[in-house]
């Protein structure tokens, strides 16, 4: 059940790109509009529909085996601090949903996480963190990055 | 060099019915290009399946007087002032480069068929034109180019890199380029204008003649697809996309939207506060 773009909707503006985390919503060479390139590789997570600022991405079953006519479709509005969902079943019900996605202006009430004090001795050796320090590399000089192994990142996509 | 009407310096060499022949061949050439792509594409097929689906789930039902009014709002925000461009960089180099191309297009016109050899002078507002319509192509074909173009901005693809869908804007911007530069050469009497013409004239016939492969046919499509948008949120349909926002009284005072009763209705941007550009 994959992402699919409407590509009379999507005017090329790289927002779905940009937030994809499988990194699979690109840009077609044919008519520079946005493509899934791998939707077996989709996961459907509705990023890049939200962000959408076209509404041109849906995420619909493949006609064979959802053949009745269903629909999810969302609508989060980020200036107003909302997400609406509305969902067609296959009987025709329909539901409405809206809710808040954040109590606080975006870009305020960010928390300052590096003045929160680091776990203590204690936390560390406990139950639920005793591993990390092995493996977040805590007492061997932190997280691998590219930068620490001397390694550069390519700019660009490539696929 | 602004005043002068660069096409009636070419009457000597180039008579004034071959100019008009070519600038209507060139018409005629968009016209059968759009149609045969919109057969080919069934665009207008699916275009009016979606239109008949969409009044046959209508919850409100639109009147004619309802369409007209939808349809001049169509025209004014989203033709005239290009309105569904949600980013405004894009929208200002669409706007220079669509009435750019309307200027340049429309004097060229003019001057081809009014005053196509130097016995008629000219109006100097015509040539002004030209020239101004020309440069608006340029500077918003260019900037779009080399800054705004998602492959470039999103995908860090190199400016320089050519694909099917730069066709358009490549002629476009290579055509008026041109056009300008064998105007300004002639102007000067320089020799090499009359190559400059010929590099313009094969451009000029690339960009009108690749309507079939280009994507030249959006100022015909969008329009359309502008007001079925339209046509669609006023009839309840609304592509099936949630129409409850928290602007409604009554959606306020619901239970889900309890945390947003105190919150000012302007929540800022988020992942909008950036460009996408985290290549």
């Amino acid at each position: 059940m994959p992402t699919f773009v409407h590509m009379t909707r999507c005017d090329g503006c790289g927002h779905c790109v940009d937030i994809c985390p499988s990194d699979i919503m690109h840009i077609d060479k044919t008519y520079r509009r946005a493509y899934n390139i791998e939707p077996s590789m989709c996961w459907e997570c509705y990023s890049c529909v939200k962000a959408c600022p076209q509404n041109a991405i849906d995420v619909r079953g493949y006609a064979d085996f959802a053949p009745l006519g269903h629909s999810v479709r969302v609508q989060r509005d980020e200036q107003k601090g909302t997400i609406a969902w509305r969902i067609k079943f296959r009987n025709g019900t329909e539901k409405n949903f809206l809710s808040p996605i954040t109590t606080k202006p975006c870009g305020t009430a960010i928390p300052k996480l590096a003045d929160v004090p680091g776990p203590s001795k204690e936390m560390r050796d406990s139950q639920l963190l005793y591993s990390e320090p092995n493996f977040l590399r805590m007492d061997d000089g932190g997280l691998h990055t590219l930068k620490s192994n001397g390694l550069k990142m390519t700019k660009g996509v490539v696929y | 060099m602004f005043t002068n009407n660069p096409f009636a310096a070419l009457f000597d060499v180039l008579p004034a019915n071959t100019m008009q022949i070519y600038l209507i061949l060139m018409v005629l050439a968009v016209i059968a290009g759009t149609l045969f792509d919109m057969v080919h594409k069934g665009s207008a097929e699916y275009f009016f399946i979606n239109w008949r689906k969409s009044k046959s789930k209508a919850s409100q039902p639109i009147s004619a007087g309802k369409m007209v009014s939808i349809a001049v709002k169509t025209g004014v925000v989203d033709v005239l002032a290009s309105g569904e461009f949600c980013n405004m960089r894009r929208r200002i180099a669409h706007l220079l480069t669509m009435y750019g191309f309307l200027l340049y297009v429309g004097t060229t016109a003019a001057m081809v068929f009014g005053y196509p050899t130097l016995a008629t002078p000219t109006p100097a507002i015509l040539p002004q034109l030209w020239w101004l319509g020309g440069l608006m192509i340029c500077a918003g074909g260019y900037w779009f180019w080399f800054f705004i173009r998602v492959d470039v901005a999103a995908e860090g693809g190199s400016p320089w890199r050519l694909m099917r869908a730069d066709l358009f804007v490549l002629s476009l911007v290579i055509s008026a380029t041109l056009g300008l530069l064998w105007a300004y050469l002639q102007a000067v009497s320089n020799v090499a204008a009359t190559a400059l013409f010929g590099l313009y004239i094969i451009a000029t016939t690339v960009l009108f003649g690749s309507v079939v492969w280009s994507k030249f046919a959006h100022m015909f499509f969008k329009p359309a697809a502008a007001f079925e948008k339209r046509i669609s949120r006023a009839n309840g349909t609304a592509e099936n996309l949630p129409t409850q926002t928290r602007d409604d009284p009554e959606q306020q005072k619901k239970h889900s939207m309890e945390l947003l009763r105190d919150a000012p209705m302007d929540m800022g941007l988020g992942i909008k506060r950036e460009a996408p550009r985290h290549y």
